[in-house]
C-alpha cells in the first residue's frame, strides 16, 4: 500500500447511486488500468456527503479536490490531467466561497459548507466507513481509550453535563442529566440504547450519519455504557435502511476484533457489547417507552412516565436512551472537552445541529450548523434559495410534530427555545422548504394523515382526535368546509396536545395549529370562497385551455382519461366532467395555454 | 419442486429460531424472527406464523398482534416487483401525490394491492431518505428519482418488457 499516491472517495449515498456513482467507479477503474497507474490510486466508497443535487461527487486526496456531477465521459480527463499530470480539472471542481471547518480542511472551498460546522458529520465523506483503520487515523477510539484509562464514570458524566449537550432526537432534554440519572441507579444490569428509528418522513440525518461514519456512533455508545455502568448496548434501527445496517454490522464486528468491544476492553476490566435490533416501520417507536416495548418483542406502544427508562427501562432495568446524533457528539466532547462544545451555540442550546434540507430549495442535502444560525442563512446561504423564480412561503421543521414558519420568522435563530417560541420545534432535523405552489391546508392534512395512521391507538385523544381533525381537513380541501371548522380544529388540537399519553399525540396537532396561526387566510379562502391559491387542491380547481393554444395536441396525447378534444392546429377543449385533475396537460404544454382556475 | 424449496425455507427458519432460543430473553427476538419469515417467504403466511408460535411458545394471538402493528410486514403475498412510492414530506411537496395517482391508474390497483398478473405490488413508503432527489420511488430496492408522470410510466413499461423477455 506504500505506493498509493492518490486516494479517491466516491460518494455512495442513495442520491449519488441514482446519479450513477457505480458506473463511475467502474469507469475510473478501467481508465486507471489503461493508464497503468492502478496501483498508485486507491478508490473508496464514502457515505453521503450531503451535496445530493450535485452528484455524483468524487473527492481526490491529497489536495482535497471535490468534483461534482462527474460523468463517465469525464473520467479520462480526470485521470490524465489530475492523477498523471497533477493538474485538477478546473471545470468539474465545485468551488465557491470559503469554508469553515475545524476538523478537516478536506471539504475545500465550497460555498455549501461555508456556514456549516461539521462536528458529528466530521468524518462523513472523509473516511471509508467500512474501514476501521480509516477511522483510527482520524483519532478514532481515542476518546474511548482516554475514558477507560484516565477518567472515572463520574468524570465522564460531569464532562457531558459541562458540554450543555441536549437530546438531538427533538425534545432537547439535557443529555448529562439523563446520564446522571441512569448512573445513579443501583442494578445488577443496565442498558444503553441508540435510537436510530428515524421516522420523520422527510429526514435522513441518522441514516447518513451511520452510513458515513458508523464507528463514531459506536464509540459514543461504549463511552455511555462505561459512564452509566451498563454492559450491553442496543442500536434500534429502521429495517428500511439496509446499507446503514450493513455498515453498522461491519463496524461492530471490526470493533470487536480490535478489542474495542467485548470482554475486558483495551485490557481494562470493563466489558461491553453492542447488538442491532431492527424496527419494522412504526413512527411511534421513536418514543422511548414504545421503542423499549418493540425491542422486547411486543407491539410498540408507549406507556405513561414516570417511571422513566433511566429507572425502569428495557426488561425493567435502568436504561439510557439517546439518539444517533447525540451519541455522535460524545467522542468529540471527550476529546476536545465539554467546555469547547459549550462555547459553540446560544445561551440555552450548545453545539451544532444536523438538518436534512429538502423541498423547494436549490441545494438539497445534509447540513450541520452551529446553534444560533438563522433559518434564513440555511435556506438562502446554504440552500441557495428557491428554484424557478418562485416565492418563498414557509419552512417546516420538526416533521409531523413541528410547525410551518412563514417569511417573518426567517431570522429566527436555531435553538430549542427560539423555535418553540416561534411556534415550531427543533425536532430531529427535518427541514422542508415550501414555496407558493404548495397549499398549507393540504400540507397540514398530509401531516395529520400521517400521524393518524401512525397513532398506536392506545389513548383516546390521539386515536379519535386526530381522526376527527383529519375528517375536517379532508372536507376543507374537498371544498366542503363549513363555517366554524377552523375554530373546531383549534379546540380539538389544543385538547389533543394537553391530554395525549405520549409525544406523538402531544405534538400531532402542531402542523395544523401552526398553519392556522400563520396562514389563517388560506383556510378561510378554502372554506368561504372554495378557492386554493396554490392551485393544489384538485377539487377546487379546473383546467381550462386559453387562446395561446396552437393545437399541437401534446395535451391530448398525454391525457390519461381522454378528457381533451380538438382537431390539429385548432384550439383544444378540456371536458371538465372527464378530467381527473392530474395536471399532466398543464405540465406538458409548451405554450402556457392551459390555466388552473 | 416447490415442496423442496419450501422445505429449505422451513429448515432455514427453524435454524434461525434455534439460534435465537440460545439467547437470554429469547422471546424478545420475535420481531427478528418475523423479519426472517418475510425475507424467506416475501410475506407472513398464516401456517408459518403457527409454526413460529409453536416453536417459540408464544400465543398466535400475540404474534399476530405484533405482525399487524408494524407497517413493514406484508400479510398478503406480493408480486414480482415491489413498487414503493415515497410519501415523505419532501416528495409530497414535489408532487408525489400526482405520481402515485399515475401509478394507480397505470397498474389499475390501489396501495397494498397486487396486479392480477402478479407482476407489481404497489406500496406507500414513509420516507426512503432520498429527499434530495424528490419525488422518488423504489422498485425492488432500486431508487428512481426526480420523477414525473411520464418517467414513471416509462419505468413501469421497462419492467413489463423485462418480464416479457423472461417469459420468451
Amino acid at each position: 500500500m506504500e505506493d498509493v499516491q492518490y486516494k479517491m472517495m466516491l460518494c455512495d449515498g442513495v442520491s449519488c447511486i441514482h446519479n450513477q456513482s457505480k458506473e463511475l467507479q467502474s469507469a475510473i477503474e478501467s481508465e486507471l488500468d489503461k493508464s497503468g497507474i492502478r496501483d498508485a490510486v486507491s478508490i473508496h466508497l464514502s457515505g453521503c456527503l450531503g451535496m445530493c443535487n450535485k452528484g455524483p461527487i468524487l473527492i481526490v486526496n491529497p489536495g482535497y479536490t471535490i468534483y461534482g456531477g462527474v460523468g463517465s465521459e469525464d473520467v479520462p480527463e480526470i485521470v490524465q490531467s489530475h492523477l498523471v499530470e497533477g493538474k485538477p480539472v478546473a471545470r468539474l471542481v465545485i468551488e465557491e466561497d470559503h469554508l469553515y471547518n475545524r476538523f478537516f480542511r478536506i471539504f475545500g472551498d465550497v460555498d455549501f459548507f461555508g456556514k456549516q460546522m461539521r462536528i458529528t458529520l466530521r468524518n462523513c465523506g472523509v473516511i471509508d466507513p467500512e474501514n476501521i483503520d480509516d477511522y483510527l487515523s482520524v483519532r478514532g477510539y481515542e476518546a474511548l481509550a482516554k475514558v477507560l484509562c484516565d477518567m472515572t464514570p463520574e468524570q465522564v458524566v460531569a464532562e457531558v453535563k459541562k458540554s450543555g449537550l441536549r437530546g438531538r432526537g427533538g425534545a432537547g432534554f439535557p443529555t448529562g442529566l439523563k446520564w446522571g440519572f441512569t448512573a445513579a441507579q443501583k442494578a445488577d444490569e443496565k442498558y444503553v440504547i441508540c435510537n436510530a428509528d428515524e421516522g420523520d418522513p422527510g429526514a435522513f440525518m441518522d441514516r447518513s450519519a451511520i452510513e458515513g461514519d458508523p464507528h463514531t456512533v459506536i464509540e459514543g455508545i461504549i463511552i455511555g455504557g462505561y459512564a452509566v455502568g451498563a454492559t450491553k448496548g442496543i442500536v434500534y434501527i429502521r429495517a428500511e435502511y439496509p446499507l446503514a445496517i450493513k455498515r453498522l454490522e461491519k463496524a461492530i464486528e471490526d470493533a470487536r476484533e480490535h478489542g474495542f468491544l467485548g470482554k475486558d476492553i483495551l485490557g481494562t476490566d470493563f466489558s461491553f457489547d453492542v447488538e442491532i435490533r431492527l424496527g419494522a416501520g412504526a413512527f411511534v417507536c421513536g418514543e422511548e417507552t414504545a421503542l423499549i416495548h418493540s425491542i422486547e418483542g411486543a407491539r410498540g406502544m408507549p406507556r405513561p412516565r414516570p417511571p422513566y427508562p433511566s429507572v425502569s427501562g428495557l426488561f425493567g432495568k435502568p436504561t439510557l436512551i439517546n439518539n444517533v446524533e447525540t451519541w455522535a457528539n460524545i467522542p468529540v466532547i471527550i476529546l476536545d472537552g465539554g467546555e469547547w462544545l459549550s462555547s459553540i451555540g446560544t445561551e440555552t442550546s450548545k453545539g451544532t445541529k444536523v438538518f436534512a434540507l429538502a423541498g423547494k430549495v436549490h441545494n438539497t442535502g445534509l447540513v450541520e450548523v452551529p446553534m444560533g444560525t438563522t433559518l434564513r442563512e440555511i435556506v438562502y446561504d446554504i440552500g441557495g434559495g428557491i428554484p424557478n423564480g418562485k416565492k418563498f412561503k414557509a419552512v417546516q421543521t420538526g416533521g409531523p410534530s413541528g410547525g410551518c414558519l412563514p417569511e417573518e420568522y426567517l431570522d429566527t435563530q436555531i435553538d430549542y427555545e427560539s423555535l418553540a417560541k416561534a411556534g415550531s420545534i427543533m425536532g430531529s432535523g427535518g427541514m422542508i422548504v415550501i414555496d407558493e405552489e404548495s397549499c398549507m391546508v393540504s400540507l397540514a392534512r398530509f401531516f395529520i394523515e400521517f400521524t393518524q395512521d401512525e397513532s398506536c391507538g392506545k389513548c383516546t385523544p390521539c386515536r379519535e382526535g386526530t381522526k376527527r381533525m383529519l375528517e375536517i381537513l379532508t372536507r376543507i380541501v374537498e371544498g366542503k368546509g363549513k363555517a366554524g371548522d377552523i375554530e373546531k380544529l383549534e379546540r380539538l388540537g389544543s385538547m389533543i396536545k394537553k391530554s395525549s399519553l405520549c409525544g406523538l399525540g402531544q405534538s400531532a396537532p402542531n402542523p395544523v395549529l401552526s398553519t392556522i396561526k400563520n396562514f389563517r387566510e388560506e383556510y378561510e379562502e378554502h372554506i368561504e370562497q372554495k378557492k386554493c391559491r396554490a392551485g393544489q387542491c384538485v377539487a377546487l380547481l379546473s383546467y381550462v385551455v386559453n387562446d395561446e393554444c396552437v393545437g399541437c395536441g401534446a395535451c391530448k396525447r398525454i391525457c390519461p382519461t381522454g378528457a381533451i378534444e380538438g382537431t390539429r392546429k385548432e384550439k383544444h377543449l378540456i371536458l371538465d366532467e372527464k378530467c381527473i385533475r392530474c395536471g399532466q396537460c398543464y405540465d406538458v404544454c409548451k405554450f402556457e395555454a392551459i390555466n388552473k382556475v | 419442486m416447490t415442496q423442496i424449496v419450501n422445505e429449505d425455507k422451513k429448515n432455514e427458519l427453524y435454524a434461525f429460531m434455534d439460534e435465537v432460543s440460545q439467547e437470554r430473553r429469547s422471546n424478545s427476538y420475535l420481531i427478528a424472527v418475523l423479519h426472517k419469515v418475510q425475507q424467506l417467504y416475501g410475506y407472513l403466511p398464516q401456517e408459518v406464523m403457527d409454526q413460529v408460535a409453536e416453536k417459540m411458545e408464544i400465543p398466535t394471538s400475540h404474534i399476530w398482534g405484533v405482525a399487524t402493528f408494524y407497517h413493514y410486514f406484508n400479510l398478503k403475498p406480493i408480486g414480482k416487483n415491489i413498487v414503493s412510492v415515497c410519501m415523505g414530506t419532501a416528495c409530497y411537496v414535489k408532487g408525489a401525490d400526482k405520481m402515485l395517482l399515475t401509478l394507480k391508474k397505470e397498474l389499475g390497483i390501489e396501495i397494498g394491492e397486487t396486479t392480477e398478473d402478479k407482476l407489481f405490488t404497489l406500496q406507500e413508503a414513509r420516507c426512503l431518505g432520498a429527499c434530495g432527489i424528490a419525488p422518488v420511488m423504489m422498485i425492488n430496492g432500486k431508487i428512481y428519482g426526480e420523477l414525473d408522470s411520464k418517467k414513471t410510466v416509462d419505468i413501469i413499461n421497462q419492467y413489463r418488457k423485462a418480464a416479457q423477455t423472461d417469459i420468451e
